[in-house]
C-alpha cells in the first residue's frame, strides 16, 4: 500500500489534518492581519495557548502509539516530555548569555548563584542549536531504550510495567528537584530571551513557533499512522492482543516493544521541546506522576488506538481545564476525577468510539 | 533574743503540775535553756554570715563574685537557693540609695518591683536608675548553675537529682566534688548512681593526682557522656600530659567511639524499621486488594487519608480524652474507610474486573474526587492530631540511645495489624474464600464460592486496613488532603517488590525498604537515597518480575 493510499483510508486522520491545515493558515492571519478590535482577531495569548494544546496533542499521540497499539500503559511518559523540554531549555538558557541577572557570559544565573566555577560537562554543546535539537530526541530516546531493554527483555508487562514507569518519573522528579543536579533545582529553567536570535516575546516568533508545532504534530501523526499501518505495526498490534502467541509464532516481541517505546519517547521529547519556548519555563513539576496520569486520561477520553482520538482528547480536556480552573478552581478536580470514572465505565473507547457507535447505529437503521 | 526566758517559763507551768520527779524536771528545763542559749546566737551568726556572703556579691570583679557565690552556697540558710537563682536569672540588683542587695522584677512601665532577699518583704517600686544589676557572665553562670545543682542534689525526684549531677559536672566547680561523693554514698537509685559516677569521673579526669586521673580515664571507657568525651579528647591531645595518660585516654576514646557507632547502628535500624512499619501499614491493604482482585487501587492513599481524618474528627468530638479518642479512632477509621471502599467497589470497580489498566484510571479519578472533597470539607490546610501522653517523649534504652515512643508504638501496632490480618486470612471462613479466589477465581466459583461477595468483603477489608494505617500516620505527620498521595507510589513498590498477594512478602519488603532507606540516607542524603531505592526496585523487578516471593502454581502464570 502506498503512503497516500494509507492516508486516504484514514477518515479521522483526514479530518484532523484538514483542521490543522485550516489552523496553520487562519490563526497567523487572524493574529497578524486582522485588527485588534475585530471580533475575528486572535490574541497572541490565545495563539500561545493553542500552541500548548498542539504540543499536548503530539504528546498524547506518542502515548497512544504505545498504549493504544502495543498495550504498554506508560505512566511515565511525562518524563520523556520533560527531558525533551529540558534539552530545549538548556539551549535557551545558553542563549541568554550575558543578559542574565548576574551577567556571567557563560554560566546560567542559578549556577552563578550556587557559586559554580564552570559549566558541568553535560551542559557542553547546548549552545549549538542543532546539538540541542539532536538531544531533544536522543535524551528521551536513550532513557526509553535503556528502560525498555531492561523491562521488556525480562518480560515485565501490564500493571507491573505501569508501576515501574511511574517509579521512573517519580525518581527523575526527585532528582531534578535537587540543586546539585545542575538543572536549576526547584525553579527549573526560565527567563528565556531568544531562540536562534529571534525574541521569544515578539508576536511573530510566537506565530512561527505555533506553525512549527502544527507541522510537527502533522508529521508525528503521519509517522505514527505509517508505523501502525505497516507490517511492523501489524506485529505490534498482535503483541497487544496476544503477547505469548506472537512470541510463539516466532517474533521477538521485546524488540518490537523496545523499538516502539523508544520512538514514542522521542516524539514525546519533541513535544516537550516545542512546549518549553511557548510557555517560557520548564521545571521538575513536569515529572510529577500526576501529569503522566493526566496524559493517560487525555488519550482515554479521546479514544485510544486511533491516534487522532488522542489528539482530540488532549485538546478537549486541556480546553476544559483552562476554562474550569479559571472559572471554578474548586470544581476542576471533581470534574477531572468524574471524567476518569465516566470515561472508563461508560465510554471505554472514548469520544471517537462513541461517535463511531452512533455512526454504525445510523448505518444499521438506514 | 526573746525566746530565751520566755520559752522555759511558758513551758514550765503545765509541766510543773505533773507528777514527774522534781529533779528530773529541773534538769530538763536546764537542758532546754542551754539549747536555746546556743541556738539563738548561732542563728544570729548565720544570718550575719548570710548577709555578709550576699553583700560580697556586690563587687565588680568576677573573680571575687565567684568566690562569694561559692562561699554563699556553703551557708546553711533557706534563702541561699533563691539568691543564687535570682543571680542566675539576672534578677539580683543593688539598690543605690541603701547600698543593699535586692531582688528586682522588671515591671511593664520600665520600673522595678524590689523585695528584700532575706525576708522576702516587698520594698515597693523604684525607677530603673535607682538600682544597678549584679552582672553575671557565662563562665560565672556555669559555676552558679553548678552551685544551684549542688543544693538541689537532695531533692526527692530521681530525675531532678540526675539533672543536678549533670549540671554539676558541666559547671566544673571543684568544691562540689565532695557534695557529689556524699550523695553517691547514700544514693540508692541506680540511674542516679550512674549519673553521679559520671559526674565524679568528670571531676577526676581533671585531678592533679596521676593515679586518680588514670583510674578515671580507664573508668570512662564506654561512658557516652559529652563532658567525659571532651575531657578525654583534651587529655589525648595535650602534649604536656604523660605518655601513660595520653595512651589510656586514646584507648578509652576508641572504646567510646565503638559504643557510639554501635548505638548509631541500632538507632538507624530502629528508624528504618519504623519507616518500614509505616510502609507495611500503608501497603498491606493494597496487597490484599491487588492480590485477590488484580485491581490497581490508586485511591488507596486517599483511604489512608480518610482514616487519618477520621482520627481528627473523633478527636474533635471528644477533645478532653486524647487517649480514649485514639483508641476509638482505630475501629472508627476501619469502618469509615471500609465503607468508602465498599462503595467504591460497588459503584465502579465491579464493572471493571479483568481490565486492570482501566481500574487504575477509574480509581485514580476517585482519588482526585476524594482529595478535593476533603479539601472542600476540611479546608486545604493541614490539621494536627494530638498525641496521648503515653505516646509522646522517648524511652532511654541506655545512656545515649533512646527510642521515640510514638514510633515504637507504631512499629508494634503494625505488627499487631499484620498478625490480625494473617489470622483473618488463615483462620476464618472469609480468609479461606479469599485465598481460594486469589488462587483461581474460576475454580473457586465452581466450588460454590460467591466470588462477588468475596470481592466486596476483600475490598472493604483492604480499605479498612488503609484507614487503620491512617490512624497510625496521624500520629507521625500532620493530616492533610495530600497525605495519601505521598504513600501511593511507595506502597505499590512495596507490594510489587514483595510479590503480589503475599502478606509475608509485603511485610519483608516494607521493612527491608525502610531499613535500606535509613541506612543509605546518611551516606547519600535523603533524596538520593530515595532515588537509589527506586532504581534498585526497578532493576530488581527486571530480574524477578514477580517480586521477592512469587506466587507459585497456575495463578502465577497469567
Amino acid at each position: 500500500m502506498s503512503i497516500t493510499q494509507r492516508i486516504k483510508e484514514d477518515v479521522g486522520g483526514r479530518w484532523m489534518l484538514s483542521i490543522l491545515a485550516i489552523a496553520i493558515v487562519w490563526v497567523p492571519f487572524a493574529n497578524l492581519v486582522i485588527p485588534n478590535d475585530s471580533a475575528m482577531y486572535v490574541s497572541t495569548y490565545t495563539v500561545t495557548l493553542l500552541g500548548k494544546y498542539v504540543c499536548f496533542a503530539l504528546l498524547a499521540i506518542s502515548l497512544d502509539l504505545v498504549w493504544g497499539y502495543c498495550g504498554i500503559l506508560s505512566l511515565g511518559h511525562g518524563a520523556f516530555f520533560a527531558l525533551g523540554g529540558y534539552s530545549m531549555g538548556m539551549y535557551l538558557m545558553r542563549q541568554i548569555g550575558e543578559r542574565g541577572v548576574y551577567g556571567h557570559p557563560e554560566l546560567p544565573d542559578f549556577m552563578v548563584f550556587l557559586n559554580w566555577e564552570s559549566l558541568p560537562w553535560y551542559w557542553l554543546g547546548f549552545d549549538m542549536f542543532w546539538f540541542a535539537m539532536v538531544m531533544v530526541m536522543v535524551a528521551p530516546g536513550v532513557l526509553a531504550f535503556v528502560f525498555g531493554w531492561f523491562a521488556f527483555r525480562s518480560r515485565v508487562s501490564g500493571v507491573y510495567l505501569s508501576i515501574m514507569t511511574q517509579a521512573l518519573t517519580y525518581a527523575l522528579m526527585l532528582a531534578f528537584f535537587r540543586n546539585e543536579m545542575g538543572f536549576g533545582g526547584n525553579n527549573g529553567l526560565t527567563d528565556f530571551k531568544e531562540i536562534l536570535g529571534f525574541s521569544l516575546q515578539s508576536d511573530s516568533t510566537r506565530i512561527v513557533l505555533f506553525i512549527i508545532s502544527i507541522v510537527m504534530l502533522a508529521f508525528g501523526y503521519i509517522l505514527c499512522r505509517l508505523i501502525v499501518t505497516s507490517k511492523l505495526g501489524r506485529v505490534v498490534t498482535a503483541v497487544r492482543e496476544a503477547q505469548s502467541r506472537t512470541r510463539f509464532i516466532g517474533y521477538r516481541v521485546e524488540h518490537f516493544q523496545i523499538w516502539i517505546f523508544t520512538v514514542s519517547a522521542m516524539l514525546a521529547g519533541i513535544a516537550g521541546a516545542l512546549y518549553v519556548p511557548q510557555v517560557g519555563i520548564i521545571n521538575p513539576g513536569e515529572f510529577q506522576p500526576l501529569n503522566s496520569i493526566e496524559l493517560v486520561v487525555w488519550v482515554a477520553v479521546g479514544g485510544r488506538g486511533t491516534l487522532y482520538g488522542a489528539a482530540l482528547g488532549a485538546g478537549i480536556v486541556n480546553y476544559a481545564k483552562t476554562t474550569m480552573t479559571g472559572a471554578f478552581p474548586e470544581i476542576w478536580l471533581f470534574a477531572l476525577g468524574a471524567l476518569f470514572v465516566i470515561v472508563t465505565l461508560v465510554f471505554p473507547k472514548g469520544i471517537v468510539g462513541f461517535l463511531q457507535r452512533l455512526k454504525y447505529r445510523a448505518y444499521d437503521d438506514g | 533574743m526573746g525566746r530565751f526566758g520566755h520559752t522555759p517559763y511558758s513551758q514550765s507551768r503545765p509541766t510543773g503540775c505533773t507528777l514527774a520527779p522534781h529533779r528530773q524536771l529541773t534538769r530538763w528545763l536546764f537542758q532546754l535553756g542551754i539549747v536555746c542559749l546556743l541556738i539563738a546566737p548561732m542563728q544570729a551568726f548565720c544570718l550575719d554570715e548570710f548577709q555578709a556572703a550576699i553583700d560580697a556579691l556586690k563587687t565588680k570583679s568576677y573573680e571575687e563574685k565567684t568566690t562569694a557565690a561559692v562561699a554563699l552556697a556553703k551557708i546553711n540558710h533557706p534563702k541561699v537557693l533563691d539568691v543564687l537563682n535570682a543571680f542566675l536569672n539576672g534578677n539580683l540588683y543593688k539598690q543605690k540609695k541603701t547600698n543593699k542587695l535586692v531582688f528586682a522584677q522588671k515591671l511593664e512601665g520600665g520600673g522595678f518591683a524590689i523585695s528584700d532577699p532575706t525576708t522576702g518583704v516587698s520594698l515597693g517600686e523604684v525607677r530603673r536608675r535607682h538600682v544597678s544589676k549584679i552582672g553575671i557572665n557565662n563562665r560565672l553562670r556555669r559555676t552558679v548553675r553548678g552551685l544551684v545543682a549542688g543544693l538541689k542534689l537532695n531533692q526527692p525526684e530521681p530525675e531532678g537529682r540526675i539533672a543536678a549531677a549533670r549540671s554539676i559536672a558541666a559547671s566544673g566547680v571543684a568544691e562540689l566534688q565532695s557534695v557529689l561523693e556524699t550523695q553517691r554514698e547514700k544514693e540508692t537509685e541506680p540511674k542516679v548512681i550512674e549519673a553521679l559516677d559520671t559526674a565524679i569521673v568528670v571531676f577526676n579526669l581533671d585531678a592533679q593526682d596521676e593515679v586518680i586521673r588514670l583510674n578515671a580515664i580507664e573508668k570512662s571507657a564506654k561512658n557516652l557522656d559529652g563532658q567525659v568525651r571532651i575531657k578525654l579528647t583534651a587529655i589525648a591531645l595535650d602534649k604536656d600530659m604523660s605518655e601513660d595518660l595520653r595512651i589510656a585516654a586514646e584507648k578509652s576514646l576508641h572504646a567510646i567511639e565503638r559504643a557510639v557507632s554501635r548505638y548509631k547502628f541500632i538507632e538507624t535500624l530502629f528508624f528504618g524499621l519504623s519507616l518500614g512499619s509505616v510502609l507495611v501499614l500503608a501497603a498491606i491493604g493494597l496487597s490484599i486488594t491487588f492480590g485477590v482482585m488484580g485491581v490497581i487501587n490508586m485511591a488507596h492513599g486517599e483511604l489512608i487519608m480518610i482514616g487519618a481524618y477520621t482520627t481528627y474528627v473523633v478527636q474533635l468530638l471528644m477533645p478532653n480524652h486524647p487517649e480514649l479518642s485514639l483508641i476509638i479512632a482505630i475501629p472508627a477509621a476501619f469502618i469509615v474507610s471500609g465503607l468508602v471502599g465498599i462503595v467504591i467497589e460497588r459503584c465502579v470497580i465491579q464493572f471493571l474486573y479483568g481490565r486492570p489498566l482501566e481500574t487504575l484510571l477509574a480509581t485514580f479519578g476517585i482519588s482526585l474526587i476524594l482529595q478535593q472533597a476533603v479539601r472542600s470539607i476540611f479546608s486545604p490546610l493541614n490539621r494536627s492530631v494530638a498525641s496521648p501522653d503515653w505516646m509522646t517523649g522517648s524511652i532511654e534504652i541506655a545512656h545515649g540511645l533512646s527510642f521515640t515512643l510514638n514510633r515504637l508504638y507504631i512499629l508494634v501496632f503494625a505488627l499487631f495489624v499484620f498478625a490480625g490480618l494473617l489470622l483473618v486470612l488463615q483462620r476464618t471462613r472469609l480468609g479461606l474464600e479469599v485465598r481460594a479466589v486469589t488462587q483461581n477465581r474460576a475454580m473457586a466459583r465452581a466450588m460454590g464460592i460467591r466470588s462477588a461477595r468475596v470481592d466486596v468483603m476483600t475490598f472493604g477489608l483492604g480499605a479498612g486496613i488503609a484507614g487503620v494505617a491512617g490512624v497510625a500516620l496521624s500520629q507521625l505527620t500532620n493530616v492533610g488532603p495530600n497525605l495519601g498521595q505521598g504513600y501511593i507510589v511507595d506502597s505499590f513498590l512495596v507490594v510489587v517488590f514483595g510479590g503480589v498477594g503475599n502478606l509475608w512478602g509485603t511485610m519483608v519488603a516494607g521493612l527491608l525498604l525502610g531499613v535500606m532507606n535509613k541506612f543509605l540516607e546518611p551516606v547519600a542524603g535523603a533524596v538520593v537515597a530515595k532515588i537509589l531505592i527506586l532504581f534498585f526496585i526497578i532493576l530488581f523487578i527486571q530480574k524477578r518480575p514477580r517480586g521477592l516471593f512469587p506466587q507459585r502454581g497456575r495463578s502465577g502464570e497469567s
